[in-house]
């Protein structure tokens, strides 16, 4: 005979084997391990690609043209390719993606207008990026007469980055405390004054966290640039706006998919990569960084 | 002359207003140029001819569109990758989210993060350079020579023959670029979308729903099993359909990796051509306004419309996790 209490707590817990548990354990583990994928993945082509490109880089490498029919020279053009580019994206995206965001964090009302701005918001950051690099071609380059330019490649890269910096523009905005906007509007401020003075500058270290991560995204891209901006060759710097420029990404993929002298360039292809990802998760990291201070500086 | 406040506040909101509607009018471009460029191709061979066409010439002498070979070197592609990508992607989510320490946590997090905007080029290029050779030189001779001798000598009936005979058949990899080479690499790129969208959602479980079912006996496991995953699932599907979106329109490996054979594929070593592969590899080459120049928008629309639609699903299917998350006031 059971006591009451046994029966009726009898069905909500069943009793455990001792099997059970270790299956349970195992299968913990098991996904313990798969847990560590995405971070053994990362080390492993870093590891390759640092393994590889640290002989080649140096100082020679990232400040000089490249020679003798790409085989030989640094990467100059594409490094100053790659930073206009992103320099200039970022410029036209910021402005707009941060207006959005208090667009929609402090004035918008809750109604078709907000839920449309959402909607194509959301829908632009699933579109893949060769479609960007599409559009761009027939906008930018084509109807614009920009012709494969830096700013036809700028433009196309600031639309294709512009619903990142929206979300996260928000969000950081989203979490300064109602309180301190209703305390700014109550000592008479303007609602002009009360987003200017005291909620961007609250909000700035998670928008600039975006906007690190933003510039590392928009470096590494290829196909948006592929059909608007990046070019095999040029020497030194682009002169106007209006001219096509080397990219770092294009360049990798450029030596290791065309021409004659695949495995000639191989050590130039492997220095480019290394050049590219340190430059990419640099910024990822002073990203992170500026984020993680800023969490342990919040009191509220 | 300085603006009364009234005046200046008008115009902030005016201006903001113009520049947050800026968003919708860039996508209503977007699909506007794409299927204007893509008409021209859709209107002169047919919509179903264009879908339904197997062979992709498109600089043949008499070209022809068939897009199928591309569509389906997507579909295949995007599938090996879902078989890997979802089991990883969740079981770090799941990992971070509920098996690993703070300061695990605090580690992985910003790794996943660098993952996710780890230049897809670089991912390619390994793809190439050491996966590749990796299959052909070392996994190949491996799987198809080595293995089935070791199985003939073995003399069982059934595996001894029609087995060997199989793995002699189907695990001989002729060339490294293939479908099997991209997936692995399309894997790294996904595993951060789905995990760390999963992660967020499986963190917004309440704490006490856990609390509830340890308090009656049940083990981590258990936990996870009954209570956390099936209330965050619909947090799991969206990231489980953004993985796919991912997946469909990366670019780049596909394009170093995946062989470029514009053939319908039969088995995971076979090289393919996906959707985004053929417009990157293909369009620098298509003079403007041929019809490949719009075969290729054609490609392009088809993309667009097909992550549209995944973009309304995900949509549809988060709307009903913020539902969810509201039981945290309960």
């Amino acid at each position: 005979m059971k006591g009451q209490s046994g029966d009726i707590i009898r069905p909500l817990v069943p009793q455990r084997r001792a099997s059970a548990s270790i299956k349970g354990n195992l299968i913990l583990s098991i996904i313990s391990v798969l847990g560590y994928t995405g971070a053994v993945v990362l080390f492993l082509v870093l590891a390759f690609v640092a393994y590889h490109g640290v002989g080649v880089l140096s100082w020679d490498f990232i400040t000089k043209n490249p020679t003798d029919a790409m085989t030989a020279g640094g990467i100059l053009p594409a490094i100053l390719g790659s930073a206009l580019l992103t320099f200039i994206c970022m410029v036209v995206v910021l402005p707009i993606g941060i207006m959005t965001a208090v667009f929609l964090t402090e004035y918008s009302k809750p109604g078709t207008v907000l839920k449309l701005v959402n909607m194509s918001i959301y829908t632009l950051a699933g579109v893949p990026s060769v479609v960007y690099g599409l559009f761009g071609l027939a906008v930018f380059v084509i109807v614009f007469k920009c012709g494969m330019s830096l700013i036809a490649g700028s433009l196309t890269l600031a639309i294709m980055v512009l619903p990142y910096i929206i979300s996260t523009s928000e969000e950081a905005i989203k979490a300064v405390p109602q309180s301190f906007r209703e305390a700014s509007l109550a000592i008479g401020a303007t609602k002009l004054h009360t987003i200017i003075k005291v909620v961007l500058p609250l909000s700035l270290p998670g928008i600039l966290t975006g906007a690190m991560i933003g510039t590392a995204k928009v470096s590494g891209e290829t196909a948006p640039i592929m059909f608007t901006a990046a070019a095999f060759f040029t020497s030194g710097l682009p002169r106007s706006l209006f001219e096509p420029v080397m990219a770092l990404p294009y360049h990798i993929y450029v030596l290791a998919t065309a021409g004659t002298n695949i495995e000639k360039t191989r050590p130039i292809q492997y220095g480019t990569a290394l050049t590219l990802i340190v430059l990419v998760l640099g910024m990822n990291l002073v990203g992170i960084i500026i984020r993680s201070r800023e969490r342990r500086k919040k009191a509220w | 002359m300085k603006l009364h406040w009234r005046k200046q506040e008008e115009l902030t909101e005016n201006v903001l207003k113009i520049v947050g509607l800026l968003s919708v009018v860039v996508l209503l471009m977007i699909a506007f140029f794409l299927f204007k460029e893509a008409f021209n191709i859709f209107y002169k061979i047919g919509a179903f001819k264009l879908i339904s066409g197997t062979q992709w010439y498109p600089t043949a002498d008499t070209p022809s569109f068939g897009m199928l070979p591309l569509i389906m070197g997507t579909i295949s592609t995007t599938m090996l990758t879902a078989l890997f990508a979802i089991p990883l992607g969740l079981a770090t989510a799941v990992y971070i989210a509920e098996i690993a320490s703070h300061r695990i946590k605090e580690f992985l997090k910003p790794i996943i993060e660098m993952l996710a905007s780890f230049p897809s080029v670089v991912f390619g290029f390994f793809g190439m350079v050491i996966i590749a050779p990796i299959l052909t030189t070392w996994l190949s001779p491996l799987l198809s020579d080595k293995l089935p001798t070791l199985i003939r000598g073995t003399g069982i009936p059934f595996l001894s023959t029609v087995v060997a005979d199989l793995c002699y058949d189907k695990l001989f990899i002729a060339s490294g670029l293939n479908m099997f080479t991209a997936s692995i690499m399309l894997t790294a790129k996904s595993i951060p979308v789905i995990a760390s969208i999963a992660e967020d959602s499986i963190a917004s479980v309440p704490r006490t729903f856990r609390e509830a079912s340890y308090s009656i006996g049940a083990t981590k496991w258990d936990t996870i099993r009954h209570v956390v995953i099936p209330s965050s699932l619909s947090g799991i599907s969206v990231a489980i359909i953004l993985g796919f979106a991912t997946i469909v329109g990366e670019t780049m490996i596909v394009l170093m990796a995946a062989g470029g054979a514009a053939i319908i594929p039969n088995w995971i070593f076979d090289a393919v051509r996906p959707m985004p592969a053929a417009i990157a590899a293909e369009m620098a080459e298509a003079p403007y306004r041929s019809l490949h120049y719009h075969a290729l928008f054609g490609v392009g629309a088809l993309l667009f419309v097909f992550n549209f639609i995944l973009s309304l699903i995900s949509d549809f299917v988060s709307k009903r996790f913020r539902k969810v998350k509201l039981g945290e006031k309960l």
